[in-house]
């Protein structure tokens, strides 16, 4: 695939991705962060989410399958989540995050339960989604082009 | 006899003749002696007398013969022979002088005939010159009295007091008896006696027009002599003894206004004029009879009143004409004050109420977010809402009102500015698309690509005009499409028929935008569509969607005042309509437009540093946010550190940090108690580090940080250019709360 075309398939893809709500503006935001004294801001940036997520949804996995279940550890967690899924823009993670603490305030543990599926569920799309994107932009990257 | 030798005359004496004959010769020797010495005597007194040389001959020859006689007295006795020879030689003498005497007056008396002759021809000269100055100088009395009666006459530019005038100075001039003026009725069709000398008040009898004897003097500009039995004559009650003295009338031409026409001047004619007569009678018995400069004089004053009537009459209207001017300014400057009373009692009355009407609003709409943000239960918060909606709905009603009211007055202006034209309908799509979303309504935006990107014009008009018309779609469609297009007009679409009196003068520096609203909604039927832009004015479907129906009224001034056109267009009820509307904007020059792309990417990709070297202090738990409002404040150019708990923050924070951002996520807790902490090893204010909340959670209110001394709130997510701004206020103002 020559350049021009990598980078149109880069162009459609990243606006697809905020057309169908897994990234918001804030994303923009980070991208605009990356220059050249900070070349990788953004893989950066998304590195560290996708390893502060992994652990956040395994802390609460764990959580949920106690017992005396600890809502507002739980809570903390989600909390922690929220904030980060936001600050990087995944949008649909962070809704759900927010939808999870409703459910928590409730002390709702069959809601909790479904909640941290479909936030895992969302968490994977995203990760796949900003992986391909990756992919791409390094193609892009090692054909001689920019971003 | 002896012999006496004296001579003994021829005759015997006769005693009584010689005696006589002694007597008569002394008498004439003595005459003779004395006339010489009498003309010398009187010629001594005259200075002039030619004839010196003939009274000296003349003298010697009446000498003489005085001698001759004188001798001769001796000659009667005997005498003795001298007395004989002085007799002959005195008799001798006495031929020769006669002789010459009688010779020269020859020459002498024809010229002394002549000088009687030039003394009688320059006597009746100077009869004749005499005559004349007579003449002149009744002449130069008449001129005078003319000019005096003229001055009298024009001394007044009152009608009445003219007239009166003449009447009177010419009775005086001409020692006349009785004066009268006839003056023309309305109808013209007769005179009428307006004016006496000796009557007061004349009985006011009139003469038809067309007598004879009025025709002959009108016919004429001359004084004309008349019959004292004419009925014009007939003034005075005449006793029989009288004799009534001559009467002479004249015409006096009343001039108009309309008689003024230049190009009629030479054709004036008799019958188009109105003439007035004035009659004069000479004073009965009188036997004086009118002279020729007598006449002269009255035809010279009668045209002199006529020119003074109608400059009178000239004053009149003008001094009408001003009159009423002035009544007619007195009444406009009245009007024009009431009506600036009024505009100022009403520009006072809406800036009051506007101030009134605000205070109150604005402590509703305050404390009504305030309480938003308290604890409240679900229907609390619902009424809150509504009151929070309800009110700033009025606010924006207030705002309308006052901006009609200015808009009227014409004391509007534009702010005019370069913009971005892109955005302002971005930026309107954004604002109605909550509603948009929940009436489940497509809405589309189609910016034509000759749109310049950048305009010169009022943006917040132009974004409140094209909000206006979107938001009126978008109320009156249940379901459907709302479209909206926005092209640049060319000069073929700009002669709209749909628009008359619209005409649009398109130059280099500006273009005509046509922006064109199309909705699928109620529509409107066609006799409603006049009433739309006037304000108040609501159709039935519009009452019962709401709105004060100042929207349209409020744009249509606006457009107008972006030298647009603003219309609707439906096809009926059901059927949608389609709002157009065209306005005036500016082109910016090149340069501008180059320049405005290019600066927000500078900033954004260069990081340009606008705090260089700013010490922050970051304080987050969570890595992912801590990394990014890091990368954040780097790309601004400052030094950030970082930490991830409370009392890391305590450790690190120092004299050199000028902000501490700290994430505080629990209400309450940590981030609080930090910030009381950080108070406490500060105390002087100016080493304290400026102490700003970063929060996603709403929360955390603005009293509460105000309460633990922290100088700022700020709601994540944060923008590059939030963050940017919101350290540039910070630092300017020590302090920072943005609206929660």
């Amino acid at each position: 695939m020559d350049l021009v075309q990598l980078q149109r398939q880069f162009v459609d893809y990243t606006t697809s991705l905020f057309n169908e709500g897994f990234l918001d503006d804030q994303f923009n935001q980070l991208q605009q962060l990356q220059d050249e004294s900070n070349p990788d801001f953004v893989v950066e940036v998304v590195s560290l989410f996708f390893e502060d997520s992994e652990r956040h949804l395994n802390e609460l996995t764990q959580s949920l399958e106690q017992q005396n279940i600890d809502f507002k550890r739980i809570d903390a967690h989600v909390h922690q989540l929220k904030g980060s899924s936001s600050s990087i823009g995944a949008q649909r993670v962070q809704k759900e995050c927010i939808n999870f603490r409703g459910y928590c305030e409730e002390k709702n543990i069959e809601g909790c339960r479904k909640c941290l599926q479909q936030v895992k569920h969302e968490y994977v799309l995203v990760k796949n989604k900003l992986e391909t994107l990756f992919k791409l932009e390094q193609q892009i990257i090692a054909a001689g082009g920019s971003i | 006899m002896e012999s006496c030798n004296c001579i003994e005359p021829q005759w015997p004496a006769d005693e009584l003749l010689i005696k006589y004959q002694y007597i008569s010769d002394f008498f004439i020797a003595l005459a003779y002696f004395s006339i010489p010495l009498e003309l010398i005597y009187f010629v001594k007194k005259s200075a002039v007398f030619p004839y010196r040389w003939v009274l000296v001959q003349f003298g010697a020859f009446i000498v003489l013969c005085g001698a001759t006689h004188l001798i001769n007295l001796w000659t009667f006795t005997m005498h003795t022979r001298t007395v004989a020879i002085v007799m002959t030689t005195a008799k001798v003498f006495t031929a020769v002088v006669s002789c010459a005497t009688a010779l020269m007056l020859v020459h002498i008396i024809p010229d002394l005939l002549s000088v009687k002759t030039r003394e009688l021809f320059l006597k009746n000269k100077a009869a004749e010159l005499d005559r004349e100055m007579g003449l002149i100088r009744t002449q130069e009395e008449t001129g005078r009295h003319v000019r005096m009666l003229t001055h009298e006459i024009r001394s007044t530019l009152d009608r009445h007091t003219i007239l009166k005038t003449t009447l009177v100075e010419l009775g005086r001039t001409l020692a006349l008896e009785e004066c009268a003026l006839w003056m023309p009725t309305r109808t013209g069709l007769e005179l009428q006696l307006s004016y006496t000398l000796r009557q007061q008040n004349p009985v006011g009898y009139t003469v038809p027009i067309q007598l004879p004897v009025i025709s002959q003097v009108f016919s004429t500009n001359h004084a004309v002599k008349i019959s004292p039995n004419s009925p014009v004559a007939k003034l005075r009650p005449i006793a029989g003894k009288y004799v009534p003295g001559e009467v002479v009338a004249v015409r006096v031409p009343l001039l108009h206004l309309s008689n003024f026409q230049i190009n009629d001047w030479p054709e004036l004619s008799s019958s188009t004029k109105r003439y007035a007569l004035m009659v004069l009678m000479l004073p009965s018995d009188s036997a004086r009879q009118w002279h020729v400069h007598e006449l002269e004089l009255v035809e010279v004053v009668a045209d002199q009143v006529a020119v003074a009537l109608s400059h009178a009459a000239i004053l009149e209207e003008s001094m009408r004409a001003r009159d009423l001017l002035m009544e007619q300014n007195v009444a406009l400057d009245l009007a024009r004050r009431e009506a600036e009373t009024a505009i100022r009692a009403r520009n006072d009355f809406l800036a009051v109420m506007n101030h009134e009407m605000r205070t109150p609003m604005h402590a509703i709409i305050a404390l009504a977010s305030l309480l938003q943000e308290t604890d409240l239960t679900p229907e609390q918060r619902l009424m809150v809402e509504t009151i929070l909606k309800s009110s700033s709905l009025l606010a924006t009603l207030i705002n309308d009102v006052l901006d009609l009211s200015r808009l009227e007055d014409g004391s509007l202006q534009l702010e005019l500015g370069t913009f971005n034209l892109h955005s302002v309908f971005r930026e309107v799509l954004n604002l109605v698309k909550p509603i948009v979303s929940v009436k489940k309504l497509l809405v589309t935006l189609n910016l034509a690509p000759d749109v310049p990107e950048y305009a010169i014009g009022d943006e917040k008009r132009l974004m409140q005009t094209i909000l206006n018309v979107v938001g009126n779609a978008v109320k009156f469609s249940k379901e459907g499409s709302i479209t909206i297009t926005a092209f640049v007009a060319k000069s073929e679409s700009l002669r709209d028929t749909r628009a008359p009196d619209f005409f649009p003068i398109p130059s280099d520096n500006h273009f005509y935008l046509h922006v064109q609203v199309k909705d699928s909604g109620a529509g409107i039927s066609p006799q409603d569509i006049p009433k739309l832009f006037t304000k108040f004015a609501q159709t039935q479907s519009t009452k019962n969607s709401g709105g004060s129906g100042l929207g349209l009224a409020i744009c249509k001034r606006f457009v107008n005042l972006m030298e647009g056109n603003i219309w609707i267009e439906s096809d009926g009820i059901g059927k949608g309509c389609t709002a157009i509307f065209l306005v005036k904007l500016g082109i910016p020059e090149r340069l501008n437009e180059s320049k405005f792309p290019f600066m927000p990417k500078v900033l954004a990709t260069h990081g340009q540093a606008n705090f260089p070297g700013l010490k922050v202090l970051v304080m987050d738990e969570n890595g992912v946010s801590r990394m990014v409002t890091k990368g954040l404040l780097v790309n601004l150019g400052c030094d950030v550190t970082t930490v991830s708990s409370g009392e890391e923050c305590l450790r690190m924070v120092s004299l050199e940090h000028k902000v501490v951002l700290m994430d505080v996520c629990v209400p309450g807790k940590d981030g609080y108690e930090i910030a009381i902490r950080i108070h406490e090893k500060f105390t002087k204010r100016h080493e304290r580090p400026l102490i700003v909340a970063l929060t996603g959670n709403t929360e955390v209110t603005k009293d509460n940080c105000m309460r633990v001394g922290m100088d700022g709130v700020i709601l994540k997510p944060i923008s590059l250019d939030k963050m940017r701004g919101v350290l540039s206020d910070l630092l300017e103002h020590r302090v920072l709360f943005e609206a929660m």
